[in-house]
């Protein structure tokens, strides 16, 4: 397992607790959705793989040493006063990459994202879609080999939402990502991920891992079949047997 | 040049006219004396017959006015910067400050004018009109310096940046429409405190606008006291449209307050 997420225990300085004994694991490759309600401690799970929190109890383990990590916000967080292409550059910059290297890296992530006729854009001149895509190309110029999403899409109007769950499925496969991505929506997850991990509400369990490795492919059709139904009826099962516990 | 932007510049040329018209009328028609209203044309004829000690006075008062402005800003920005380090320098310090702004000049005056020497007036009013200027510069760039974007911060803290990039990539850019507003405050501030010190001052070595003021006025020469101040104003206008120039350069291209209005 690349990662391993156990028995992790997060209470928050208020005292709530957020996360209550919480185990799951993550192979190199896989694309895993967390899937739960608003408030289950899911981003903080991925706050926590992000040392950007500290666990009560529990531990966070790696294979071996803890691979770069690309971490896309909720809204896309890019900094207003920079164009898209010193937004998407800035990971490289602190990172202390020489110049001529940081260039060639940030024209192919542009490109590789579909941005580079608006490298010289300002944030508030995009629409929605196009600060994610901005946000999701700065996460990868740094060439993480995990992706942790939080929610990036909940804002995005359903088509153009669409469009970067096929991009994004299509970045995974071809950069041979592992992407853990956090959402509330089981539409979304059930035709993203290669696995589910459906949390209960707060405080947050683990309440079924559910693999989902076929089919490999995944289009728009995928919607339109009796196998995506018959798994968003059994995550929608999952998340009410959480509620109910 | 929209119609718009024409009314916004006609309409106000428009009333000065009205009102410079009207007063003329007035002090002509009810023979209000010189002494207390000179009318407009006699200001004008004494702007011109003393232009010389007038602009020798107004640069002095320029010169004071810009440094305490400079010194403001480096010294605002500097403490604001020690602030955003740690609660813990605000929390001792910002009582300080708060202290020094609160407390009026003019009652600061004279023990700063026996500290400086009573022969060097000029470093004086230098003085009282930094302390004037600086509390806005301070109090907005520390508010700025704490107001860039949590989620901005934790991809900071992600790619592990050093304190040294975090304010220079993100915390000082956050900062700047608050900075670019507080300088706004201080422009003004840095010329009412230069003004207010040199009164406070007295005659002494100062011969800025607020000497010829205090000295035309004891001689009665009130077009000259008039003639002064309308060069005083002109100043703080230029002062002021210089750095909302300034701020509309530096925010145009990115700045919610500087998108057109659709």
């Amino acid at each position: 397992m690349l990662l391993t997420f156990d028995k992790i225990t997060k209470r928050f300085p208020n005292g709530t607790l957020a996360l209550d004994d919480v185990s799951f694991a993550v192979a190199a490759g896989e694309f895993v959705s967390l899937v739960g309600p608003s408030g289950c401690g899911k981003s903080t799970a991925l706050r926590l793989i992000a040392n950007l929190t500290q666990a009560n109890a529990g531990r966070i383990a790696w294979a071996d040493v803890q691979p770069a990590l690309g971490f896309v916000f909720q809204d896309a967080a890019l900094m207003p006063w920079a164009n898209v292409e010193k937004n998407v550059r800035l990971p490289l910059e602190l990172g202390g990459l020489d110049a001529s290297k940081i260039k060639t890296r940030t024209a192919e992530t542009l490109d590789l994202v579909g941005l580079s006729a608006f490298a010289k854009s300002y944030p508030r001149e995009l629409s929605g879609g196009m600060r994610m895509r901005v946000s999701i190309a700065r996460a990868l110029a740094a060439e993480p080999s995990i992706l942790l999403m939080d929610e990036p899409f909940a804002a995005l109007d359903e088509l153009t939402r669409e469009r970067l769950n096929d991009d994004l499925r299509k970045l995974w496969a071809a950069r041979n990502l592992t992407i853990i991505f956090v959402t509330h929506s089981i539409y979304e997850s059930v035709y993203l991920a290669s696995r589910l991990v459906v949390m209960s509400p707060r405080p947050g369990r683990v309440v079924a891992d559910v693999a989902m490795s076929d089919p490999i492919t995944r289009d728009p059709d995928f919607r339109l079949t009796p196998l995506y139904g018959e798994r968003c009826r059994e995550i929608r099962a999952a998340l009410k047997r959480g509620e109910a516990a | 040049m929209t119609s718009e932007r024409i009314f916004a510049y006609a309409l106000p040329a428009l009333v000065a006219v009205a009102v410079v018209a009207f007063w003329e009328w007035a002090v002509a028609t009810f023979e209000v004396s010189r002494f207390v209203l000179p009318p407009p044309s006699e200001i004008v004829e004494a702007a011109v017959k003393h232009w010389v000690s007038l602009l020798d006075s107004a640069w002095v008062t320029i010169r004071i006015t810009l440094a305490a402005f400079a010194l403001a800003l480096i010294l605002g920005v500097a403490f604001a910067t020690l602030f955003a380090q740690s609660r813990m320098i605000e929390r001792a310090l910002f009582p300080y400050a708060v202290t020094l702004q609160v407390t009026p000049i003019v009652a600061i005056a004279p023990l700063i004018l026996i500290w400086v020497g009573l022969d060097n007036a000029e470093r004086a009013v230098l003085i009282l009109a930094t302390i004037v200027a600086f509390f806005p510069i301070l109090a907005n760039t520390t508010l700025g310096l704490r107001s860039a974007d949590r989620q901005l911060h934790e991809l900071f803290d992600l790619y592990r940046a050093s304190r040294w990039q975090r304010l220079a990539r993100l915390q000082f850019p956050a900062a700047l429409p608050y900075l670019l507003a507080g300088m706004k405050i201080a422009g003004g501030l840095a010329l009412i405190g230069t003004v207010v010190a040199e009164f406070a001052a007295g005659s002494g070595t100062s011969t800025g606008l607020a000497w010829r003021i205090a000295e035309a006025s004891n001689r009665l020469e009130i077009a000259k006291v008039f003639a002064a101040l309308a060069l005083l104003s002109a100043i703080g206008i230029v002062i002021y449209a210089a750095l909302s120039l300034l701020e509309r350069q530096l925010l145009k291209s990115w700045h919610e307050s500087a998108r057109p209005i659709e």
